[in-house]
């Protein structure tokens, strides 16, 4: 299925999670909020959230400056 | 001063712009008097933050930072002067906000450590510090206390802000990130760089955002983030909610709706 991750178009297997879609970006999740449609899936939710076609995606990196 | 305590003449003069605001008004001009903040940071952030709420007349800041200025510092942390390079930061941020207006009481406070958590005496806390580790500790100890934060934060062209409120359903900082990243993964300003207004825009928003809270009333960025590109020009706005398994605020205000 396709999703759009950061602006771009992206296959990934149906069913993929967001916890299974990160490595396959090459993103380590500790240091990012994932934003699905305009809203984060909360982290402890990763596994369980599915992802659907046409999803569009923000990966959110937390910057720590002041 | 207290909040039924009338205004001089010179205060209302002061305020005048404020005070014809119909949201503000003299009534909110005395809650601003009455009200007491607490900087995280006297820097790129806590510079503009603090300054305009100076300005304002919040009637108290306090500000803690244990960092003496230096001249990598002046390119964006506009409260310190040359003349301030190897001063304590509170200090000249406290030089600052009393020319600015001599109405602000000014708290000086060390840095912010698990022993060294004043909270309690504020009604709002805004986070402007510089790296990861105090920013979980403030979340934290915000949630605990039930204390509102204002927590932003600069890099590059970049700025995020968030607020969290005490409570019932609201998410906090910890909800939005589970915690501090792995040490080098994310840059900080002094290895990146920063540009300073980019750190004005975000300081200001958060005094716009404590003012909006002092005087309870506007829509505050409560599970939401504000996300600001300034290379592109681009605000943007994305909401989150409570994560049940937050270990700051998942556990507790569990009312009929929280924690599920």
């Amino acid at each position: 299925m396709k999703l759009k991750v950061n602006g771009e178009e992206r296959e990934v297997p149906s069913g993929t999670t967001v916890a299974a879609l990160l490595p396959m970006l090459g993103i380590d999740g500790g240091r990012i909020a994932v934003e699905v449609n305009t809203e984060i899936v909360p982290k402890s939710e990763h596994g369980s959230r599915v992802l659907r076609e046409d999803d569009q995606l923000e990966i959110v990196t937390m910057v720590g400056g002041g | 001063m207290a909040r039924d305590t009338p205004l001089r003449d010179d205060q209302v003069e002061r305020y005048s712009r404020n005070i014809l605001l119909k949201e503000v008004g003299g009534t909110g001009q005395r809650k601003l008097l009455s009200s007491r903040v607490l900087l995280i940071g006297a820097g790129g952030l806590g510079s503009p933050s603090g300054l305009y709420l100076a300005a304002a007349g919040i009637g108290t800041l306090g500000v803690a930072d244990s960092d003496r200025v230096d001249l990598t510092n002046l390119q964006r942390q506009i409260a310190h002067g040359t003349d301030c390079v190897g001063r304590d930061k509170v200090e000249s941020m406290a030089r600052a906000i009393r020319r600015l207006n001599p109405d602000v009481t000014v708290e000086l406070h060390g840095r912010i450590s698990e022993k060294h958590i004043p909270f309690a005496d504020y009604d709002v806390v805004l986070d402007g510090s510089d790296n990861f580790e105090t920013r979980f500790l403030v979340n934290d100890a915000a949630v605990r206390l039930g204390v509102p934060l204002i927590s932003a934060a600069v890099l590059r062209f970049e700025g995020q802000l968030t607020t969290v409120l005490p409570g019932d359903d609201h998410p906090c900082y910890r909800c939005l990130y589970s915690g501090p990243p792995a040490e080098g993964t994310v840059p900080s300003c002094s290895q990146a760089g920063v540009l300073g207004s980019i750190a004005g825009t975000m300081g200001t928003l958060q005094a716009t955002e404590a003012v909006k809270l002092l005087l309870g009333k506007g829509a505050l960025m409560v599970g939401k983030l504000l996300l600001y590109d300034g290379w592109t020009g681009e605000f943007r706005t994305v909401c989150y909610r409570r994560d049940p398994a937050c270990t700051a605020c998942g556990g507790v205000n569990c009312g009929e709706n929280g924690g599920a």
